[in-house]
Protein backbone atom coordinates (compact mmCIF):
# COMPACT_ATOMS: atom_id res chain seq x y z
CA UNK A 1 0.00 0.00 0.00
CA UNK A 2 3.16 2.40 -0.15
CA UNK A 3 3.95 1.75 -3.83
CA UNK A 4 2.20 4.56 -4.38
CA UNK A 5 4.97 6.60 -2.76
CA UNK A 6 7.23 5.51 -5.29
CA UNK A 7 5.31 6.85 -8.22
CA UNK A 8 3.75 9.91 -7.39
CA UNK A 9 6.49 11.55 -5.04
CA UNK A 10 9.84 9.87 -4.65
CA UNK A 11 11.00 11.77 -1.72
CA UNK A 12 8.18 10.37 -0.12
CA UNK A 13 10.40 7.29 0.00
CA UNK A 14 12.79 8.89 1.85
CA UNK A 15 10.30 9.45 4.90
CA UNK A 16 7.87 8.25 7.06
CA UNK A 17 6.77 5.04 6.23
CA UNK A 18 3.50 2.97 7.52
CA UNK A 19 4.01 0.70 10.43
CA UNK A 20 6.97 2.49 11.30
CA UNK A 21 5.85 4.59 14.54
CA UNK A 22 7.58 7.81 14.60
CA UNK A 23 8.42 10.11 17.62
CA UNK A 24 5.90 13.22 17.28
CA UNK A 25 7.95 15.80 15.63
CA UNK A 26 7.01 19.42 15.57
CA UNK A 27 6.02 19.42 11.67
CA UNK A 28 4.19 16.11 11.93
CA UNK A 29 0.46 17.00 11.67
CA UNK A 30 -2.48 14.22 12.28
CA UNK A 31 -5.66 14.86 10.13
CA UNK A 32 -8.97 14.60 11.97
CA UNK A 33 -10.29 14.04 8.79
CA UNK A 34 -7.46 10.96 7.68
CA UNK A 35 -8.14 9.76 11.29
CA UNK A 36 -11.94 9.62 10.85
CA UNK A 37 -11.59 7.76 7.24
CA UNK A 38 -9.37 5.41 8.21
CA UNK A 39 -11.55 4.54 11.40
CA UNK A 40 -14.41 3.69 8.74
CA UNK A 41 -11.87 1.55 6.80
CA UNK A 42 -11.01 -0.11 9.13
CA UNK A 43 -14.46 -1.33 9.93
CA UNK A 44 -15.34 -1.70 6.20
CA UNK A 45 -12.65 -4.75 5.97
CA UNK A 46 -14.12 -6.00 8.78
CA UNK A 47 -17.29 -6.24 7.14
CA UNK A 48 -16.09 -7.83 4.35
CA UNK A 49 -14.78 -10.94 6.49
CA UNK A 50 -18.04 -10.85 8.70
CA UNK A 51 -20.17 -11.04 7.15
CA UNK A 52 -19.24 -10.68 3.82
CA UNK A 53 -16.77 -13.31 2.74
CA UNK A 54 -18.75 -15.60 5.47
CA UNK A 55 -22.34 -15.26 3.81
CA UNK A 56 -20.64 -15.31 0.14
CA UNK A 57 -18.59 -18.85 1.17
CA UNK A 58 -21.67 -20.01 3.24
CA UNK A 59 -24.48 -19.61 0.41
CA UNK A 60 -22.03 -21.81 -2.09
CA UNK A 61 -22.07 -24.65 0.15
CA UNK A 62 -24.52 -27.12 1.08
CA UNK A 63 -26.91 -26.75 3.85
CA UNK A 64 -25.61 -29.17 5.79
CA UNK A 65 -22.06 -27.32 5.90
CA UNK A 66 -24.11 -23.42 6.07
CA UNK A 67 -22.64 -23.13 9.58
CA UNK A 68 -19.14 -24.43 9.62
CA UNK A 69 -18.16 -22.31 7.18
CA UNK A 70 -19.43 -19.35 9.03
CA UNK A 71 -18.20 -20.76 12.08
CA UNK A 72 -14.54 -20.69 10.15
CA UNK A 73 -14.68 -17.20 9.16
CA UNK A 74 -15.91 -16.13 12.54
CA UNK A 75 -13.04 -18.08 14.91
CA UNK A 76 -10.17 -16.99 12.54
CA UNK A 77 -10.89 -13.37 12.60
CA UNK A 78 -10.72 -13.60 16.26
CA UNK A 79 -8.19 -15.71 16.81
CA UNK A 80 -6.03 -13.81 14.16
CA UNK A 81 -7.00 -10.84 15.90
CA UNK A 82 -5.23 -11.94 19.08
CA UNK A 83 -2.08 -13.58 17.85
CA UNK A 84 -2.02 -9.86 15.66
CA UNK A 85 -1.85 -8.22 19.04
CA UNK A 86 0.30 -10.95 20.35
CA UNK A 87 3.01 -10.99 18.19
CA UNK A 88 1.55 -10.57 14.51
CA UNK A 89 2.03 -6.99 14.05
CA UNK A 90 5.50 -7.12 15.65
CA UNK A 91 6.26 -9.60 13.05
CA UNK A 92 5.07 -7.64 10.38
CA UNK A 93 5.51 -4.01 11.44
CA UNK A 94 8.20 -4.27 14.17
CA UNK A 95 10.39 -2.12 12.88
CA UNK A 96 13.19 -4.82 12.06
CA UNK A 97 15.32 -3.90 9.26
CA UNK A 98 15.38 -7.60 7.75
CA UNK A 99 14.14 -8.26 4.47
CA UNK A 100 11.72 -10.61 5.50
CA UNK A 101 10.05 -9.99 9.16
CA UNK A 102 9.79 -7.08 11.50
CA UNK A 103 11.36 -8.63 14.28
CA UNK A 104 10.42 -8.63 18.33
CA UNK A 105 10.38 -5.14 18.87
CA UNK A 106 6.52 -4.37 19.18
CA UNK A 107 5.55 -7.77 20.66
CA UNK A 108 2.19 -7.24 22.83
CA UNK A 109 2.48 -3.68 21.00
CA UNK A 110 5.05 -2.79 23.40
CA UNK A 111 6.20 1.48 23.45
CA UNK A 112 3.09 2.06 21.53
CA UNK A 113 0.05 4.38 23.49
CA UNK A 114 -2.48 6.83 21.96
CA UNK A 115 0.12 9.41 21.27
CA UNK A 116 2.04 7.08 18.95
CA UNK A 117 2.12 8.03 15.28
CA UNK A 118 2.49 5.65 12.19
CA UNK A 119 3.41 7.95 8.56
CA UNK A 120 0.78 8.25 5.88
CA UNK A 121 2.24 8.55 2.32
CA UNK A 122 2.28 12.55 2.58
CA UNK A 123 5.62 13.18 4.60
CA UNK A 124 4.23 15.41 8.08
CA UNK A 125 0.99 13.74 7.67
CA UNK A 126 0.57 11.26 10.54
CA UNK A 127 -2.12 8.74 11.95
CA UNK A 128 -2.34 7.19 15.55
CA UNK A 129 -0.44 3.99 15.28
CA UNK A 130 -3.62 2.57 16.86
CA UNK A 131 -5.35 3.21 13.87
CA UNK A 132 -2.98 1.50 11.95
CA UNK A 133 -2.23 -1.74 13.92
CA UNK A 134 -6.38 -2.04 14.08
CA UNK A 135 -5.94 -1.39 10.20
CA UNK A 136 -3.94 -3.74 8.91
CA UNK A 137 -4.87 -6.12 11.51
CA UNK A 138 -8.27 -6.23 9.25
CA UNK A 139 -6.21 -7.49 6.95
CA UNK A 140 -4.43 -9.92 8.46
CA UNK A 141 -7.69 -11.56 9.38
CA UNK A 142 -9.53 -11.99 6.26
CA UNK A 143 -6.52 -13.77 4.55
CA UNK A 144 -6.22 -16.82 5.87
CA UNK A 145 -10.38 -16.57 6.22
CA UNK A 146 -10.19 -16.96 2.35
CA UNK A 147 -8.67 -19.54 2.16
CA UNK A 148 -11.32 -21.86 3.62
CA UNK A 149 -13.51 -21.89 0.80
CA UNK A 150 -11.12 -24.37 -1.12
CA UNK A 151 -11.73 -27.41 1.79
CA UNK A 152 -15.40 -26.36 2.71
CA UNK A 153 -17.16 -29.23 3.31
CA UNK A 154 -14.73 -31.61 4.73
CA UNK A 155 -11.95 -29.90 6.54
CA UNK A 156 -11.98 -30.97 10.36
CA UNK A 157 -12.32 -27.66 12.26
CA UNK A 158 -9.48 -28.12 14.85
CA UNK A 159 -6.59 -28.92 12.56
CA UNK A 160 -7.97 -26.02 10.82
CA UNK A 161 -7.41 -23.48 13.52
CA UNK A 162 -3.96 -24.97 13.73
CA UNK A 163 -3.22 -24.61 9.96
CA UNK A 164 -3.85 -20.93 10.11
CA UNK A 165 -2.46 -20.53 12.98
CA UNK A 166 1.04 -21.67 12.19
CA UNK A 167 0.02 -20.13 8.11
CA UNK A 168 -0.04 -16.65 9.72
CA UNK A 169 2.98 -16.99 11.57
CA UNK A 170 5.35 -18.59 8.86
CA UNK A 171 3.52 -16.99 5.44
CA UNK A 172 1.11 -13.88 6.15
CA UNK A 173 2.95 -11.73 8.48
CA UNK A 174 6.60 -12.38 6.42
CA UNK A 175 4.99 -11.90 3.22
CA UNK A 176 3.41 -8.77 4.56
CA UNK A 177 6.35 -7.53 5.97
CA UNK A 178 8.36 -8.35 2.28
CA UNK A 179 5.90 -6.08 0.48
CA UNK A 180 4.75 -3.32 2.75
CA UNK A 181 7.12 -2.53 5.23
CA UNK A 182 9.87 -0.38 4.23
CA UNK A 183 12.84 -2.67 5.17
CA UNK A 184 10.93 -5.32 3.21
CA UNK A 185 12.66 -7.56 0.32
CA UNK A 186 9.56 -6.70 -2.18
CA UNK A 187 9.17 -2.93 -1.32
CA UNK A 188 12.48 -2.85 -1.97
CA UNK A 189 12.70 -4.50 -5.95
CA UNK A 190 9.91 -1.61 -6.48
CA UNK A 191 6.84 -3.70 -6.82
CA UNK A 192 3.21 -2.57 -6.79
CA UNK A 193 1.08 -3.84 -4.34
CA UNK A 194 -1.29 -0.65 -3.44
CA UNK A 195 -4.12 -2.73 -1.24
CA UNK A 196 -2.33 -6.29 -1.07
CA UNK A 197 -3.20 -8.53 -4.82
CA UNK A 198 0.29 -10.17 -3.47
CA UNK A 199 0.02 -10.08 0.40
CA UNK A 200 -3.88 -11.24 0.53
CA UNK A 201 -5.16 -12.95 -2.41
CA UNK A 202 -2.14 -14.63 -4.39
CA UNK A 203 -1.25 -15.79 -0.85
CA UNK A 204 -4.64 -17.34 -0.07
CA UNK A 205 -4.61 -18.47 -3.43
CA UNK A 206 -2.07 -20.73 -3.34
CA UNK A 207 -2.41 -21.93 -0.06
CA UNK A 208 -6.02 -22.82 -0.64
CA UNK A 209 -4.98 -25.09 -3.69
CA UNK A 210 -2.24 -26.47 -2.01
CA UNK A 211 -5.18 -27.22 0.23
CA UNK A 212 -7.19 -28.83 -1.69
CA UNK A 213 -4.61 -30.73 -2.95
CA UNK A 214 -3.46 -32.42 -0.06
CA UNK A 215 -7.01 -33.23 1.30
CA UNK A 216 -8.14 -34.30 -1.56
CA UNK A 217 -11.66 -33.35 -2.86
CA UNK A 218 -15.15 -34.03 -0.84
CA UNK A 219 -16.90 -37.25 -1.02
CA UNK A 220 -19.14 -37.73 -3.80
CA UNK A 221 -17.44 -34.99 -6.16
CA UNK A 222 -18.13 -35.07 -9.54
CA UNK A 223 -21.10 -37.64 -8.75
CA UNK A 224 -23.17 -35.95 -6.17
CA UNK A 225 -25.04 -32.67 -6.45
CA UNK A 226 -23.19 -30.00 -4.69
CA UNK A 227 -25.10 -27.03 -6.22
CA UNK A 228 -24.78 -24.15 -3.79
CA UNK A 229 -27.71 -24.33 -1.06
CA UNK A 230 -28.22 -20.41 -1.30
CA UNK A 231 -27.67 -18.19 -4.00
CA UNK A 232 -29.64 -15.34 -2.39
CA UNK A 233 -27.20 -15.27 0.19
CA UNK A 234 -24.12 -15.66 -1.81
CA UNK A 235 -24.93 -12.89 -3.34
CA UNK A 236 -25.60 -10.51 -0.27
CA UNK A 237 -22.27 -11.50 0.67
CA UNK A 238 -20.74 -10.82 -2.57
CA UNK A 239 -22.28 -7.47 -2.28
CA UNK A 240 -21.05 -6.48 1.50
CA UNK A 241 -17.99 -7.73 0.08
CA UNK A 242 -17.79 -5.34 -2.65
CA UNK A 243 -19.19 -2.29 -0.29
CA UNK A 244 -16.44 -3.54 2.21
CA UNK A 245 -13.51 -3.22 -0.20
CA UNK A 246 -13.75 0.40 -0.44
CA UNK A 247 -12.20 0.05 3.04
CA UNK A 248 -9.98 -2.44 1.56
CA UNK A 249 -8.55 0.02 -1.36
CA UNK A 250 -9.64 3.24 -0.78
CA UNK A 251 -8.47 2.84 2.63
CA UNK A 252 -5.10 1.44 1.64
CA UNK A 253 -4.60 5.19 0.54
CA UNK A 254 -4.44 6.18 4.49
CA UNK A 255 -5.45 9.01 3.67
CA UNK A 256 -8.20 11.06 2.78
CA UNK A 257 -7.47 12.45 -0.09
CA UNK A 258 -7.12 12.53 -4.27
CA UNK A 259 -5.48 9.52 -3.87
CA UNK A 260 -8.35 7.93 -2.23
CA UNK A 261 -10.40 8.75 -4.42
CA UNK A 262 -8.69 7.27 -7.40
CA UNK A 263 -8.67 4.44 -5.65
CA UNK A 264 -12.74 4.62 -5.15
CA UNK A 265 -13.88 4.78 -8.54
CA UNK A 266 -11.11 2.18 -10.08
CA UNK A 267 -13.40 -0.05 -7.36
CA UNK A 268 -16.08 0.73 -8.79
CA UNK A 269 -14.91 0.56 -12.51
CA UNK A 270 -12.99 -2.33 -12.36
CA UNK A 271 -15.61 -4.21 -10.73
CA UNK A 272 -18.64 -3.08 -13.18
CA UNK A 273 -16.26 -4.07 -16.08
CA UNK A 274 -15.86 -7.60 -14.49
CA UNK A 275 -19.00 -8.66 -13.91
CA UNK A 276 -19.85 -7.23 -17.15
CA UNK A 277 -17.10 -8.91 -18.68
CA UNK A 278 -18.16 -12.25 -17.00
CA UNK A 279 -21.95 -12.20 -17.86
CA UNK A 280 -21.27 -11.78 -21.73
CA UNK A 281 -18.42 -14.12 -21.66
CA UNK A 282 -21.21 -16.75 -20.25
CA UNK A 283 -23.80 -15.88 -22.71
CA UNK A 284 -21.60 -16.39 -25.93
CA UNK A 285 -20.19 -19.57 -24.55
CA UNK A 286 -23.54 -21.44 -22.72
CA UNK A 287 -26.31 -19.13 -23.81
CA UNK A 288 -26.92 -18.20 -20.67
CA UNK A 289 -25.54 -15.52 -18.22
CA UNK A 290 -25.75 -16.88 -14.37
CA UNK A 291 -25.55 -15.07 -11.22
CA UNK A 292 -23.02 -17.05 -9.56
CA UNK A 293 -20.91 -15.73 -12.44
CA UNK A 294 -21.95 -11.82 -12.15
CA UNK A 295 -21.38 -12.62 -8.61
CA UNK A 296 -17.97 -14.55 -9.53
CA UNK A 297 -16.90 -11.43 -11.62
CA UNK A 298 -17.63 -9.39 -9.08
CA UNK A 299 -15.08 -11.14 -6.45
CA UNK A 300 -12.36 -11.40 -9.92
CA UNK A 301 -12.84 -8.03 -10.73
CA UNK A 302 -12.28 -6.36 -6.79
CA UNK A 303 -9.69 -8.95 -6.59
CA UNK A 304 -7.66 -7.68 -9.52
CA UNK A 305 -7.92 -4.01 -8.95
CA UNK A 306 -6.58 -4.37 -5.17
CA UNK A 307 -2.58 -4.00 -6.12
CA UNK A 308 -3.77 -1.55 -9.05
CA UNK A 309 -6.10 0.55 -7.52
CA UNK A 310 -4.11 3.89 -6.27
CA UNK A 311 -1.81 3.20 -9.67
CA UNK A 312 -4.20 2.52 -12.79
CA UNK A 313 -6.99 5.04 -14.24
CA UNK A 314 -10.41 4.42 -14.17
CA UNK A 315 -10.65 3.30 -17.81
CA UNK A 316 -7.65 0.89 -17.46
CA UNK A 317 -9.26 -0.78 -14.54
CA UNK A 318 -12.17 -1.68 -16.43
CA UNK A 319 -10.35 -3.36 -19.33
CA UNK A 320 -7.90 -5.62 -16.28
CA UNK A 321 -11.36 -5.78 -14.43
CA UNK A 322 -12.85 -7.88 -17.69
CA UNK A 323 -9.37 -9.39 -18.24
CA UNK A 324 -9.44 -10.97 -14.86
CA UNK A 325 -12.79 -12.12 -15.32
CA UNK A 326 -11.97 -13.72 -18.56
CA UNK A 327 -8.78 -15.42 -17.37
CA UNK A 328 -10.85 -16.40 -14.07
CA UNK A 329 -14.08 -17.94 -15.99
CA UNK A 330 -11.22 -20.15 -18.18
CA UNK A 331 -9.41 -21.32 -15.21
CA UNK A 332 -12.56 -22.31 -13.10
CA UNK A 333 -14.49 -24.23 -16.08
CA UNK A 334 -12.14 -26.04 -18.29
CA UNK A 335 -8.73 -25.81 -16.87
CA UNK A 336 -9.63 -26.55 -13.20
CA UNK A 337 -11.50 -29.78 -14.66
CA UNK A 338 -9.17 -30.94 -16.19
CA UNK A 339 -6.90 -31.05 -13.31
CA UNK A 340 -9.54 -32.74 -11.15
CA UNK A 341 -8.90 -30.92 -8.12
CA UNK A 342 -11.56 -30.44 -5.55
CA UNK A 343 -11.09 -26.66 -4.63
CA UNK A 344 -14.62 -26.31 -3.68
CA UNK A 345 -15.25 -22.53 -3.68
CA UNK A 346 -12.70 -21.81 -6.02
CA UNK A 347 -10.30 -19.88 -4.14
CA UNK A 348 -7.53 -20.45 -6.26
CA UNK A 349 -9.01 -19.95 -9.24
CA UNK A 350 -10.69 -16.64 -8.82
CA UNK A 351 -8.65 -15.00 -6.10
CA UNK A 352 -5.31 -16.88 -6.69
CA UNK A 353 -5.71 -16.40 -10.67
CA UNK A 354 -7.47 -13.03 -9.91
CA UNK A 355 -4.71 -12.04 -8.10
CA UNK A 356 -2.29 -12.94 -10.17
CA UNK A 357 -3.81 -10.88 -13.19
CA UNK A 358 -4.07 -7.91 -11.31
CA UNK A 359 -0.52 -7.58 -9.69
CA UNK A 360 1.00 -7.92 -13.56
CA UNK A 361 -1.88 -6.17 -14.58
CA UNK A 362 -0.59 -3.41 -12.60
CA UNK A 363 2.53 -3.14 -14.24
CA UNK A 364 0.85 -2.31 -17.57
CA UNK A 365 -1.89 -0.51 -16.70
CA UNK A 366 0.27 1.72 -15.00
CA UNK A 367 1.23 3.27 -17.25
CA UNK A 368 0.69 7.05 -18.53
CA UNK A 369 -0.30 6.21 -21.48
CA UNK A 370 -2.91 4.00 -20.66
CA UNK A 371 -3.87 6.27 -18.01
CA UNK A 372 -2.28 5.15 -15.20
CA UNK A 373 0.03 7.56 -12.43
CA UNK A 374 3.52 6.46 -13.74
CA UNK A 375 6.13 9.17 -14.33
CA UNK A 376 7.49 9.88 -17.42
CA UNK A 377 10.02 7.39 -17.29
CA UNK A 378 7.76 4.38 -16.23
CA UNK A 379 8.37 1.24 -18.20
CA UNK A 380 6.15 -1.33 -18.75
CA UNK A 381 7.95 -3.68 -19.40
CA UNK A 382 10.35 -3.07 -16.47
CA UNK A 383 7.53 -2.85 -14.04
CA UNK A 384 6.05 -6.15 -15.24
CA UNK A 385 9.04 -8.13 -14.84
CA UNK A 386 9.05 -6.57 -11.15
CA UNK A 387 5.58 -7.31 -10.62
CA UNK A 388 5.99 -11.28 -12.34
CA UNK A 389 8.97 -11.47 -10.21
CA UNK A 390 6.91 -10.83 -6.89
CA UNK A 391 4.73 -13.31 -8.14
CA UNK A 392 6.53 -15.87 -8.50
CA UNK A 393 8.59 -15.30 -5.30
CA UNK A 394 4.53 -15.23 -3.06
CA UNK A 395 3.59 -18.72 -5.43
CA UNK A 396 6.74 -20.09 -4.47
CA UNK A 397 7.04 -19.40 -0.34
CA UNK A 398 3.34 -19.07 0.13
CA UNK A 399 2.93 -22.98 -2.15
CA UNK A 400 5.71 -24.64 -0.41
CA UNK A 401 5.34 -23.78 3.39
CA UNK A 402 1.44 -24.22 3.06
CA UNK A 403 2.01 -27.31 1.04
CA UNK A 404 4.37 -28.20 3.73
CA UNK A 405 2.09 -27.19 7.16
CA UNK A 406 -1.14 -28.96 5.50
CA UNK A 407 0.86 -32.38 5.10
CA UNK A 408 2.05 -32.18 9.00
CA UNK A 409 -0.82 -31.60 10.47
CA UNK A 410 -2.58 -34.41 8.27
CA UNK A 411 0.06 -37.00 9.56
CA UNK A 412 0.00 -35.25 13.26
CA UNK A 413 -3.70 -34.66 13.41
CA UNK A 414 -5.85 -35.33 9.92
CA UNK A 415 -6.62 -32.69 8.17
CA UNK A 416 -10.27 -33.99 7.35
CA UNK A 417 -13.06 -35.25 9.12
CA UNK A 418 -14.42 -39.11 9.03
CA UNK A 419 -17.13 -40.45 6.55
CA UNK A 420 -19.73 -40.17 8.97
CA UNK A 421 -18.83 -37.01 9.98
CA UNK A 422 -18.81 -35.55 6.19
CA UNK A 423 -21.82 -36.94 4.88
CA UNK A 424 -23.92 -35.81 8.11
CA UNK A 425 -22.73 -32.11 7.28
CA UNK A 426 -19.74 -30.73 9.50
CA UNK A 427 -22.61 -28.36 11.02
CA UNK A 428 -24.01 -31.18 13.12
CA UNK A 429 -21.21 -33.72 12.67
CA UNK A 430 -18.33 -30.57 14.56
CA UNK A 431 -20.39 -27.65 16.06
CA UNK A 432 -23.38 -29.98 16.79
CA UNK A 433 -25.90 -26.97 15.71
CA UNK A 434 -28.21 -27.06 11.86
CA UNK A 435 -28.42 -24.02 10.14
CA UNK A 436 -32.21 -24.10 9.15
CA UNK A 437 -35.45 -25.39 10.33
CA UNK A 438 -38.41 -25.20 8.26
CA UNK B 1 -65.60 -43.89 -5.83
CA UNK B 2 -62.69 -43.49 -7.20
CA UNK B 3 -59.26 -42.07 -6.29
CA UNK B 4 -57.92 -39.79 -8.93
CA UNK B 5 -54.19 -39.08 -8.64
CA UNK B 6 -52.85 -36.09 -10.86
CA UNK B 7 -49.41 -34.92 -10.95
CA UNK B 8 -49.31 -31.69 -12.84
CA UNK B 9 -46.84 -28.90 -13.71
CA UNK B 10 -47.19 -26.64 -10.61
CA UNK B 11 -48.29 -23.00 -12.12
CA UNK B 12 -51.13 -25.01 -13.48
CA UNK B 13 -52.59 -25.81 -10.15
CA UNK B 14 -55.18 -22.57 -9.57
CA UNK B 15 -56.69 -23.17 -13.18
CA UNK B 16 -57.25 -26.88 -12.55
CA UNK B 17 -58.81 -25.99 -8.62
CA UNK B 18 -61.47 -23.60 -10.68
CA UNK B 19 -62.39 -25.64 -13.23
CA UNK B 20 -62.46 -28.63 -11.12
CA UNK B 21 -64.60 -27.10 -8.68
CA UNK B 22 -66.76 -26.16 -11.33
CA UNK B 23 -66.99 -29.78 -12.55
CA UNK B 24 -68.53 -30.66 -9.06
CA UNK B 25 -65.28 -31.61 -7.20
CA UNK B 26 -66.32 -30.87 -3.36
CA UNK B 27 -62.64 -31.29 -2.25
CA UNK B 28 -58.76 -32.33 -3.10
CA UNK B 29 -55.76 -33.07 -1.31
CA UNK B 30 -52.24 -31.10 -2.65
CA UNK B 31 -48.74 -31.94 -2.38
CA UNK B 32 -45.29 -30.56 -3.83
CA UNK B 33 -43.37 -33.51 -5.29
CA UNK B 34 -40.24 -33.97 -7.20
CA UNK B 35 -40.10 -36.25 -9.44
CA UNK B 36 -39.46 -36.93 -13.58
CA UNK B 37 -41.41 -39.18 -16.46
CA UNK B 38 -40.21 -38.04 -19.98
CA UNK B 39 -38.97 -34.84 -19.16
CA UNK B 40 -36.07 -36.45 -17.14
CA UNK B 41 -34.93 -33.48 -15.54
CA UNK B 42 -32.32 -30.52 -16.51
CA UNK B 43 -29.44 -29.55 -15.79
CA UNK B 44 -27.72 -26.77 -13.91
CA UNK B 45 -24.01 -25.53 -14.41
CA UNK B 46 -22.04 -23.87 -10.77
CA UNK B 47 -19.28 -21.89 -12.32
CA UNK B 48 -17.41 -25.42 -13.97
CA UNK B 49 -19.31 -27.51 -12.62
CA UNK B 50 -22.58 -29.34 -14.09
CA UNK B 51 -24.88 -31.41 -12.26
CA UNK B 52 -27.90 -33.27 -13.45
CA UNK B 53 -31.05 -32.43 -11.63
CA UNK B 54 -33.15 -35.24 -12.30
CA UNK B 55 -35.91 -34.89 -10.26
CA UNK B 56 -38.22 -32.26 -11.28
CA UNK B 57 -40.83 -30.54 -9.22
CA UNK B 58 -44.30 -31.19 -9.80
CA UNK B 59 -47.69 -30.58 -7.94
CA UNK B 60 -49.52 -34.27 -7.07
CA UNK B 61 -53.52 -33.25 -6.83
CA UNK B 62 -55.30 -36.19 -5.38
CA UNK B 63 -59.55 -36.55 -5.01
CA UNK B 64 -61.80 -39.13 -4.64
CA UNK B 65 -65.22 -38.87 -6.33
CA UNK B 66 -68.35 -40.73 -7.04
CA UNK B 67 -68.08 -42.86 -9.91
CA UNK B 68 -70.32 -40.76 -11.92
CA UNK B 69 -68.07 -37.84 -11.82
CA UNK B 70 -65.33 -39.81 -13.01
CA UNK B 71 -65.21 -38.61 -16.77
CA UNK B 72 -65.71 -35.26 -16.61
CA UNK B 73 -63.22 -35.10 -13.93
CA UNK B 74 -60.40 -36.52 -15.98
CA UNK B 75 -61.23 -34.76 -18.96
CA UNK B 76 -60.93 -31.34 -17.18
CA UNK B 77 -57.96 -32.09 -15.40
CA UNK B 78 -56.98 -33.12 -18.88
CA UNK B 79 -58.08 -29.88 -20.70
CA UNK B 80 -57.00 -27.34 -18.27
CA UNK B 81 -53.55 -29.00 -17.18
CA UNK B 82 -52.63 -29.53 -20.97
CA UNK B 83 -49.79 -26.82 -22.42
CA UNK B 84 -48.73 -29.13 -25.16
CA UNK B 85 -44.75 -29.44 -24.07
CA UNK B 86 -42.92 -32.16 -22.59
CA UNK B 87 -43.56 -33.07 -18.83
CA UNK B 88 -47.57 -31.88 -18.56
CA UNK B 89 -47.94 -35.27 -16.13
CA UNK B 90 -50.05 -38.07 -15.78
CA UNK B 91 -53.55 -39.21 -14.57
CA UNK B 92 -54.05 -42.39 -12.84
CA UNK B 93 -57.65 -43.83 -11.51
CA UNK B 94 -57.88 -46.29 -8.46
CA UNK B 95 -60.52 -47.99 -6.99
CA UNK B 96 -62.25 -46.83 -3.60
CA UNK B 97 -63.95 -49.38 -1.28
CA UNK B 98 -65.19 -46.70 0.97
CA UNK B 99 -65.05 -43.13 2.83
CA UNK B 100 -66.06 -41.79 5.88
CA UNK B 101 -67.03 -38.11 7.18
CA UNK B 102 -65.03 -38.29 10.68
CA UNK B 103 -67.35 -35.53 11.66
CA UNK B 104 -70.78 -37.17 11.21
CA UNK B 105 -70.08 -40.55 10.73
CA UNK B 106 -71.81 -40.74 6.90
CA UNK B 107 -69.92 -43.31 4.63
CA UNK B 108 -69.78 -44.06 0.85
CA UNK B 109 -70.17 -41.57 -1.78
CA UNK B 110 -72.21 -39.02 0.33
CA UNK B 111 -68.77 -38.96 2.66
CA UNK B 112 -66.90 -37.18 -0.02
Amino acid sequence: MKRKLSITSPLALFCLLPGTAMAQTTEATMDKGDVAWMMVSTLLVLMMILPGLALFYGGLVRSKNMLSVLMQCTTITAMVMVVWIFYGYSFAFGGGTGPFWGGFGKLFLAGVDMNSMSATFTDGVVIPEYVFIAFQMTFAAITPALIVGAFAERIKFSALMVFVLLWITLVYFPVAHMVWDEAGYLFNLGALDFAGGTVVHINAGIAALMGAIVIGPRIGFGKDMMAPHSMTLTLVGAGILWVGWFGFNAGSNLEANGGAALAMINTFTATAGAILAWAVIESLARGKASLLGAASGMVAGLVAITPAAGSVGPVGAIALGAIASLGCYIFVGPIKNKFGYDDSLDVFGIHGVGGIIGAIGTGIFTAPSLGGIGGADFSIASQTWIQTEAVVITLVWGGLVSFILFKLIDVAMGLRVDEEAERQGLDQASHGESAYHF
Amino acid sequence: MKLIIATIKPFKLEEVREALTAAGATGMMVTEIKGYGAQSGHTEIYRGAEYAVNFVPKVRIELVVADALVESIISTIEATAKTGKIGDGKIFVLNVEEAVRVRTGETGADAL
